[in-house]
């Protein structure tokens, strides 16, 4: 048996509102949230990278559990704003965690879908008895560039999710990936902004991967949508992931509880595990769990869970979605644009 | 800063790893590799410092060097970590509601950088401890 020994999140305190963003570009605030779903984004501090988004939700997870971080054999960091172009995050982590010098480490990179990804690998070399725990972390100060779309969504916030055989507090019964070469979403090398497909992003991108993930992992299980309490996909926006569910036979009931988009916005490589935490935060033990990532460029990886009894020990030792999404402080564009490093004096 | 300055001082600065003599249980932060006290009969050791504690007194930074001057105002502050040793680290909240006295945690940061092409300095801040934020 394999699975999610413990979770932890981190969402950085500052917001800033559709209202505000669409006052700068004279965008219609009211047609934005209506037709992404959403009403605010978090925004980094001016000292917050991805790196200390990671280890703060690192920590987070040992916090939950109090695993001996030199258990740890492996830190994997998944995220598209690694600070560094030559020069892991998972070494900066992995030694604020107290996990070196005995483990492996690596930064992952697949858009939004990479801490996803560092999630397989770890159960990879769990499985093999390679290592005994192994750390997957998705984290982003997710960039867009002013006046652009993206600008409404990409947002800031991770989370950490560490593997193992022992302690579970839910159980991966099986994972699924699909793949393509699809250009939907890039950026150069060197340059500060991704550019987009526009339209091109939903149906043959973040449609086709999910559903053909999402749906060849239940033909695997052996599953039907019915047979799942909660449903977590990638979340750029409050719209997709709803349509998603909506098309794979899913009802509002299961994708709601993990939808914490409208709040938070798209933290890139920590959305669907940031939505997966808000659910584990929530979910019973026995209660069934289906995640499916999206990374754009682009493929999508599904995972079917239950949730253990050793849930209820987590319970109170970790912040939880909830919390870190409460008591936001608001700021304005001019505030939000000097955090994000958009003003070069 | 010297890129071999910064990495001796990683311990210290993500982890608050300091030092213990063992003969006369003094506790040292930032870490000591003799013993004030008990000289050369001292024996020291790592001790990890958990990072909550109060603080001493504080001043706000209205006008700072370069590379902080981003994030002006901002608190600095002589914290009294609670196994002890005091030192000075950066309290991230609105100026306004620093006190003196004030429960504080630590928080992992972007401590500088030198450049846009240089090194990036991470290490510990602190933020006012509350209730919600365990």
């Amino acid at each position: 048996m394999i699975g999610i020994t413990s979770y932890g999140a981190y969402i950085p305190c500052y917001r800033i509102k559709v209202e505000e963003i669409a006052r700068v570009w004279g965008d219609n605030p009211e047609h934005i949230k209506k037709g992404l779903l959403i009403c605010e984004k978090s925004v980094p501090d001016l000292d917050e990278d991805a790196a200390t988004i990671a280890v703060e939700a690192a920590r987070n997870a040992i916090r939950r559990r109090d695993i001996d971080p030199k258990e740890i054999g492996a830190v994997y960091i998944g995220s598209e704003s690694h600070p560094y172009a030559v020069k892991p995050t998972a070494t900066i982590v992995a030694e604020a965690i107290g996990a070196t010098p005995d483990l492996t480490a690596a930064d992952f990179e697949f858009a939004c879908k990479a801490g996803t990804a560092a999630i397989q690998a770890c159960m990879g070399e769990v499985t093999m008895g390679m290592i005994k725990y192994g750390m997957a972390i998705g984290a982003d100060v997710s960039q867009g560039a002013p006046g652009d779309a993206l600008e409404y969504t990409a947002a800031a916030g991770g989370a950490a999710y560490i593997i193992g055989k022992k302690n579970l507090i839910a159980e991966i019964e099986d994972t699924f990936s699909f793949t393509t070469d699809t250009p939907d979403f890039w950026r150069r090398e060197g340059e500060s902004y991704p550019m987009h497909g526009g339209r091109f992003t939903g149906e043959p991108a973040y449609f086709k991967h999910i559903m053909s993930a999402t749906k060849s992992l239940m033909k695997k299980v052996g599953t039907k949508p019915g047979d799942y309490d909660y449903v977590v996909f990638h979340q750029p926006n409050g719209k997709f992931p709803l349509r998603m569910a909506k098309m794979l036979g899913f009802v509002e009931e299961q994708i709601k509880p993990g939808l914490v988009v409208s709040k938070l916005g798209n933290t890139y490589s920590g959305s669907s595990l940031i939505g997966l935490a808000a659910v584990l935060d929530q979910a019973k033990p026995g209660s069934r769990i289906l995640m499916t990532s999206f990374g754009s460029g682009a493929g999508s990886d599904a995972f079917s869970m239950t949730v253990t009894d050793g849930i209820e020990e987590t319970r109170g030792k970790a912040p939880t979605i909830a919390e870190l999404l409460k008591s936001p402080k608001y700021i304005d564009y001019a505030l939000y644009a000097k955090h994000k490093g958009k003003i070069v004096v | 800063m010297a890129v071999a300055r910064l990495w001796r001082h990683i311990p210290a600065r993500y982890n608050l790893i300091g030092t213990e003599c063992q003969i006369c249980g003094g506790l040292y932060f930032p870490p000591r590799t003799t013993c004030p006290t008990c000289r050369r009969d001292g024996k020291i050791i790592e001790r990890k410092f958990k990072g909550t504690g109060e603080v001493v007194t504080y001043t706000i930074i209205y006008s700072a060097s370069s590379t902080f001057r981003r994030q002006t105002p901002y608190v600095l502050a002589i914290i009294r970590l609670d196994e002890g040793p005091q030192l000075t680290g950066q309290i991230v909240c609105n100026p306004d509601e620093t006190k003196i006295g004030m429960k504080v945690r630590p928080i992992f940061r972007k401590l500088g950088e030198d450049g846009s092409s240089g090194i990036i300095y991470y290490g510990t801040k602190f933020t006012p401890l509350r209730e919600a934020s365990k």
